[in-house]
């Protein structure tokens, strides 16, 4: 079984998942290595992460010096295609004119959707995170906790191979023993704030990044992850051989061919296809999950987008795993006679209490780095070192005034030069003219890698102000009806803002850094909603069917063989970054399925 | 209020860009130096481009400046930019050649500096025969430099306003273009971009720098 066209379909699956990336991918991976018959739908074209993506080119061997466009938005080497927050002939539309008031939505439609696009963090999500109403008053309880995920995120962390050091901090959860990979050296500037930034109880540790800091250990792992399954072994272990570790270059989000990080082809959809199990249907724009007049799913209609025909893939089960967004744009596309507000919507929940990070940045020039020894500090091609989350004693009633927390990333470095490498050169150099000849040389090289920053990504409190529904007119190219956002911050968001710039400032000043502008106006200062590309909620899990669209193992509570696999059943967000936990949501979701598949429950 | 991210908007929204900056340039009196083709038709690379192609300015679509403007760029580049016992010049790693490209690019970030540009390289020409009675590109270095110093004030007189945001822009892209090479990545400080068995940190030198030994 391989990658197909629409013509090659098989007459029904076991499953049909929609969408190749995290969610999808993890999907696939645990069902056919249990032999289940799986179909993968991806809305976007074949993608060859081991000859397509740019690794070493230089800015100067790509149009406009690399810099961004309205065709690559992330810059040209960007391992995104076909991707943007606007793509030609895909729209979306927002409720409300003021820009603070609406949702930017990143779609990125290619085989593994957005995994080749994104910094490879890797943060557990701490049980705090799951109990947020319990915790602070606000936001929704999951129904499970974290020791019910635990033990699937050490499973996730051993396949995709994940670095970092357990350093027994409250709700920023360790790995079990054995599980991470040796995290790499951290970098001048990494070192430096974790020194000095202890002033202003900024605990800077490891991060954890998808990234093998050494080959991972294809003896052992295996036989962990599936036990008693010889050919899984088997598969997982020459999957894992295929892959290279760290080469200590290029950007992480340029994708790697030499497989040291993840993406979804990569560690989940390679070893998923080589159990024969598994057919890939590339091009296929999903349009409504087909339902029975029982009400038990059918199947999924798609767009051929390489002939422009409506097609349809029969499965016992369906999973979505489209994004949070798109997922709930199938959900309410899904309409019938059963289901007249969208397919699983009886609580009237689908679309609801989306979140992002919240999240703002500031940056500071740092004199102590001027004229620093010239080295090569590309690394691990992202950031080794983070400030998690520490305060949690002073804000154990959010008396800091939002919930949660949020955790701090580094920004900046001795990176690879782009085009405004100098914009602000004139200004830090105390000069009275704009700088050229021989002096502009000169004091390049002096300030070149002394600019560090912080961005924060924090908890959002859902609300009800915050969500999707189908636009009441506008469609797609093909025809498919669009979302339309609500989007509105609460004080909680503004206040944590408020909370960040100060405390960034403070670690920043404490460096000695000088921080040239700082936005004090928190409405200003966030980060539009959308643009973290964190977005999760949509179709919340919970207890209680009236108030939540599916259950603890993302299963829809109307339809019982239609699931959820990516952001969208997220109960509330953490501070940290959700695609691991979108991962370990899959796999545990799966391992439900194969019990309820074995049971013949679907 | 609805706004639909629709392509068609953008694509109405950079056409009537590229018009109002034809009609600018067309509306210059000197036409033979600065009627640069107006790129209306030029695409961009698309969303799907290949991306481990290697790329030269004019490779997607066509470089606009005239000769006259092009040696008044390579000039200007150079005195921004010149070549040193450890880094070559600008115009030797091809800096005019991505101003060239950048200029002509179809997309609207780049079409602001077009004309910003294309005036600059007009004005400068103009000015230095007003006081020399050569093209800047024929002029001596210290001719050029007192040129621009009086260009490259952040608070420059009235009268030079426009001559001198002209300056800024042009210097911020000779110097992206130029230090986004290798050459220039090498002169600026950075080093990666190096494949390696290992990563060993900073050296020891650059702990001391910032007194962590």
């Amino acid at each position: 079984m391989p990658i197909i066209t629409a013509g090659q379909l098989q007459k029904e699956y076991d499953v049909v998942i929609v969408g190749s990336g995290a969610g999808g991918g993890q999907t696939a991976y645990t069902l056919t290595m249990e032999g289940v018959k799986v179909l993968v739908m991806e809305a976007g074209r074949s993608f060859d992460v081991s000859t397509e993506v740019a690794m070493l080119q230089w800015p100067s061997q790509a149009p406009l010096r690399g810099e961004k466009t309205p065709d690559k938005q992330y810059g040209f080497h960007d391992c995104s295609i076909h991707s943007g927050w606007e793509i030609p002939g895909e729209p979306y539309t927002n409720a409300h004119a003021e820009v603070e008031n609406q949702f930017k939505w990143w779609r990125q439609r290619m085989m593994g959707g957005r995994t080749n696009h994104w910094g490879r963090i890797s943060l557990r999500n701490g049980p705090l995170d799951f109990k947020p109403r319990t915790r602070w008053g606000m936001g929704f309880d999951w129904p499970i906790g974290y020791d019910d995920l635990a033990p699937y995120y050490d499973k996730v962390e051993m396949l995709v191979g994940v670095f970092g050091t357990n350093e027994g901090l409250e709700n920023s959860p360790d790995s079990s023993p054995g599980v991470l990979l040796p995290a790499p050296k951290l970098r001048v500037g990494e070192l430096y704030a974790q020194k000095h930034g202890r002033k202003v109880d900024a605990h800077i540790v490891s991060i954890h990044r998808a990234v093998l800091t050494k080959p991972q250990d294809a003896e052992a792992i295996p036989a962990k992850l599936h036990p008693d399954n010889a050919k899984a072994q088997r598969i997982l272990a020459e999957s894992m051989r295929t892959r290279a570790p760290c080469f200590w270059a290029t950007d992480c989000h340029r994708g790697c061919a030499i497989r040291a990080n993840y993406d979804s082809q990569t560690v989940h959809l390679r070893p998923a296809l080589a159990t024969g199990n598994l057919d890939i249907l590339p091009n296929a724009m999903a349009r409504e999950v087909t339902v029975n007049k029982d009400g038990k799913a059918t199947g999924i209609t798609f767009i051929d987008k390489t002939t422009g025909r409506e097609g349809h893939a029969k499965g016992r089960v369906m999973v979505l795993a489209a994004s949070s967004m798109e997922s709930v744009r199938l959900l309410l596309n899904s309409k019938s006679n059963l289901f007249p507000h969208g397919i699983a919507n009886s609580s009237g929940k689908v679309g609801k209490y989306i979140t992002d990070s919240v999240s703002s940045s500031l940056s500071a020039h740092i004199p102590v780095f001027e004229g620093m020894p010239v080295h090569n500090e590309d690394g691990a091609g992202g950031p080794h070192a983070y400030v998690p989350w520490t305060l949690l004693a002073q804000n154990r009633h959010g008396g800091l005034g939002f919930p949660g927390g949020y955790h701090l990333e580094f920004t900046s470095g001795r990176q690879m030069p782009a085009v405004n490498v100098v914009s602000s050169i004139d200004s830090r150099a105390g000069s009275a003219s704009v700088l050229y000849g021989k002096k502009l040389k000169e004091e390049a090289r002096r300030f070149y890698g002394c600019q560090l920053g912080f961005g924060a990504q924090g908890t959002m409190v859902p609300n009800d102000d915050c969500y999707a529904e189908l636009d009441p007119d506008l469609k797609d190219q093909w025809g498919i009806p669009v979302l339309r956002f609500h989007w509105k911050w609460s004080d909680f968001e503004l206040n944590q803002v408020k909370h960040q710039q100060t405390r960034i400032r403070g670690l920043l000043e404490a460096l000695g850094g000088k921080v040239s502008k700082a936005e004090t106006d928190p409405a200003k200062a966030i980060k539009q909603g959308g643009t973290v590309i964190h977005e999760v909620g949509g179709a919340i899990m919970g207890a209680d069917p009236k108030t939540s669209v599916t259950n603890q193992w993302s299963q829809t509570w109307d339809v019982k063989n239609l699931f959820l696999a990516d952001g969208a059943p997220f109960a509330s967000t953490a501070d940290k970054n959700p695609t691991l936990t979108i991962m370990a949501l899959a796999w545990r979701m799966a391992d439900h399925l194969l019990d309820e598949l074995k049971r013949q429950n679907l | 209020m609805q706004t639909p991210a629709s392509l068609s908007r953008i694509s109405r929204r950079v056409s009537l860009q590229w018009m109002l900056g034809a009609t600018a340039a067309l509306a210059t009196p000197e036409r033979h130096l600065f009627a640069a083709d107006p790129v209306t038709t030029a695409k961009g690379y698309g969303p799907d481009p290949s991306m481990v192609k290697i790329y030269a300015p004019g490779d997607v679509w066509p470089l606009t400046l005239t000769d006259p403007q092009r040696r008044t760029t390579h000039a200007l580049c150079d005195l921004i930019l010149p070549a040193d016992d450890s880094s070559p010049s600008a115009s030797a790693v091809g800096v005019p050649d991505f101003i060239d490209e950048w200029i002509s690019s179809p997309y609207p970030a780049q079409v602001g500096d077009r004309h910003t540009i294309l005036n600059g390289l007009k004005w400068i020409d103009e000015e230095s025969q007003r006081r020399f009675n050569k093209l800047f590109a024929d002029l001596a270095i210290d001719q050029q430099t007192a040129l621009c110093d009086d260009i490259a004030s952040l608070k420059p007189k009235p009268a030079l306003k426009k001559a001198a945001s002209f300056f800024k822009r042009f210097r911020d892209l000779a110097a992206g273009g130029y230090y986004t090479t290798p050459e220039g990545s090498k002169a600026i400080g950075y080093t990666g971009n190096m494949p390696s068995g290992t990563f060993d940190g900073p050296p020891v030198e650059a702990l001391k720098h910032v007194g962590l030994v």
